[in-house]
């Protein structure tokens, strides 16, 4: 088995064992990009230099007998929304195609102090919005199951990137479903943390009132690794909470006896393929024969969360990227005679597609005469949605659910349906509106052979035991260690 | 349901160029996506609260000590028009 396949764990271990050497970890990396990724294409930047220099570092230091941290010589990539430093940070966007980012990103500078080396910059949907990573301006990524399949999105590129091997991890960051969509069709462990538990700081903005970084990797084990990085509160964002610091991998063991696990009827509806729904229940089964409750609850507003969300992340995503005006940094197109027409052909021309509908409909229903109708009502459904989560969870300790309606669909096939898009969120959005942290683990195929998402949401703050549980199905459903 | 002139006025607003071709497409994409949005009416949301955010929000306060902050040439590094240390932009008034 080559270096890359391993996982970040088993690694870590190898290392502390002298088996190998975080530059020997690094080289095979970059060796496997060389290979594969003219056909998977996650990367839009990649960083070999940056990469080998820490791994130098990180050498040099255990021969020197350091205790170093978990993540030290494990290589990594990150979304291009995280600011890095002197590294173009593009957001797959022409109107930041140049851009270097004078500082870094919270999460980017914790996983540096981690010492990972950095491999590169991944694709994505342009500015978070969108769920197959087409809405990049650059170019599309492939699912490395199938080729010619979407990888997801819009964190598509994070997690082709972790199943097609060419990073160990990588960090996503997750509005709506952007994290657990793209692992659920790639087949790997995504997972959307509570929101306030890990920093934004550097992130590029989208909708600030949900989006949250959190980690794609190869098992659950890795999961709570990389959670234990990046989790914890900032200065620098003030939506962080303030709480002790946990180790994740202590939640992980192989019981689930006692643990109430609630299926809401709402996600098991028509529109969710039959195939999906038949692989969770059977995983539900798996759990309840090794000693789980399994409860059936109700979310009365699920069917409202995909309409609702489609009102309030355009609302906060047309505030946010008023700020790209060609003033300060990004595209600014160069004839306009004046400074209003500068900011409309600037926009106009640095946008793409799917960025300007969102920007026009989020200005539309903030507009006077739409915005009780339409977003102020959108919040109030939001507070519904919530109250149900919270009634569920006195009745259950988490809720599993399928994590995407359907499996990884082919490329080009709804690229031109912006609502057939949407409706890939349609299981995601409510973690996302309710804050609660969700992961998507893998639990087995579809008669195509595409990897199926299992959806584990807790109560705010319950990363512990969505973690449990994801780890039990893991291990029940042999899904450990993508990319093999 | 909103009309092409609607779109092109919200995006007067949003400082959005469209090309004609642009807005009508945008129109029927944005009245598919609020058609879909019209279902939040069925609901009666009487006396409840809007959510405007997850978390319990307060004010963070620290001490009010001056730290270094960006150097005036990083925070010009990625301007398309920079010149004597400021941004600049074409002509705001006549």
């Amino acid at each position: 088995m080559s270096l890359y396949q391993h996982t970040a764990h088993q690694l870590r271990d190898m290392l502390r064992r002298q088996e190998t050497t975080a530059v020997e970890i690094t080289e095979s990396m970059l060796e496997r990009i060389e290979t594969i990724e003219p056909e998977v294409k996650a990367y839009l930047t990649t960083t070999p230099e940056l990469a080998r220099s820490m791994a130098r570092v990180v050498d040099q230091r255990l021969k020197q007998g350091e205790a170093l941290p978990d993540l030290a010589g494990i290589p990594m990539g990150l979304k291009d929304n995280m600011s890095t430093k002197g590294v173009r940070t593009t957001c797959s966007s022409k109107m930041l195609e140049n851009y270097i980012p004078p500082f870094d990103s919270t999460v980017y500078q914790r996983l540096m102090q981690q010492m990972s080396p950095l491999l590169g910059k991944l694709n994505m949907d342009e500015f978070a919005m969108g769920t197959s990573t087409e809405n990049s301006a650059f170019f599309t990524t492939a699912n490395p199951r199938d080729l010619q399949r979407v990888p997801g999105g819009s964190s598509g590129g994070s997690a082709a990137a972790v199943a097609a091997g060419t990073a160990i991890f990588t960090l996503g960051s997750d509005t709506g479903g952007s994290i657990r969509q793209p692992a659920a069709f790639c087949g790997v462990v995504g997972l959307k943390p509570t929101y306030g538990l890990v920093s934004r700081y550097g992130v590029v903005a989208f909708a600030s009132s949900m989006d949250q970084v959190g980690p794609l990797t190869k098992d659950v084990t890795d999961a709570a690794l990389v959670l234990n990085a990046i989790a914890g509160s900032d200065p620098w964002d003030t939506t962080t909470a303030q709480r002790e610091t946990l180790d994740y991998t202590a939640f992980l063991k192989p019981d689930v006896k006692g643990m109430r696990i609630g299926l809401p009827k709402e996600y098991f509806v028509e529109g969710v393929n039959p195939e999906i729904k038949d692989r969770i229940n059977q995983t539900v089964q798996q759990l309840a024969a090794a000693g789980a409750e399994v409860v059936e609850i109700s979310l009365p507003h699920t069917e409202y969360a995909l309409a609702a969300y489609y009102i309030i992340a355009p609302a906060e995503c047309s505030s946010n990227l008023a700020r790209f005006d060609g003033v300060r940094y990004g595209y600014r197109s160069e004839t306009a005679p004046d400074v209003v027409t500068m900011y409309k052909e600037s926009r106009g021309e640095g946008f793409g597609a799917e960025v300007k509908r969102r920007i026009l409909l989020g200005t539309y229903v903030l507009s006077a005469d739409a915005y009780e109708t339409y977003f102020v009502q959108a919040q109030k459904v939001r507070t519904l949605i919530t109250t149900d989560f919270q009634e569920a969870f006195q009745k259950c300790d988490v809720i599993i659910t399928p994590t995407t309606p359907t499996t990884a669909f082919q490329k080009g096939e709804k690229v031109h349906d912006p609502q057939a898009l949407y409706l890939s969120d349609l299981l995601t959005t409510p973690a996302n509106m309710a804050g609660l942290p969700a992961i998507s683990v893998p639990c087995g195929f579809d008669q195509a052979g595409l990897p199926i998402g299992l959806q584990i949401m807790g109560p705010a703050f319950g990363e512990g035991q969505i973690l449990r549980t994801a780890y039990m199905v893991e291990q029940l459903t042999e899904t450990g260690g993508a990319a093999r | 349901m909103i009309t092409k002139a609607e779109v092109l006025k919200t995006a007067d607003n949003a400082r959005i160029e469209l090309s004609d071709q642009e807005a009508e497409l945008f129109t029927q994409q944005l009245k598919a996506t609020l058609q879909l949005a019209q279902k939040l009416q069925e609901i009666n949301t009487d006396g409840v609260q809007p959510t405007i955010n997850t978390v319990y929000m307060q004010n963070i306060l620290r001490e009010d000590i001056v730290e270094p902050s960006l150097p005036r040439e990083e925070a010009l590094s990625n301007a398309p028009d920079p010149q004597d240390g400021f941004f600049r932009v074409p002509k705001i008034m006549d």
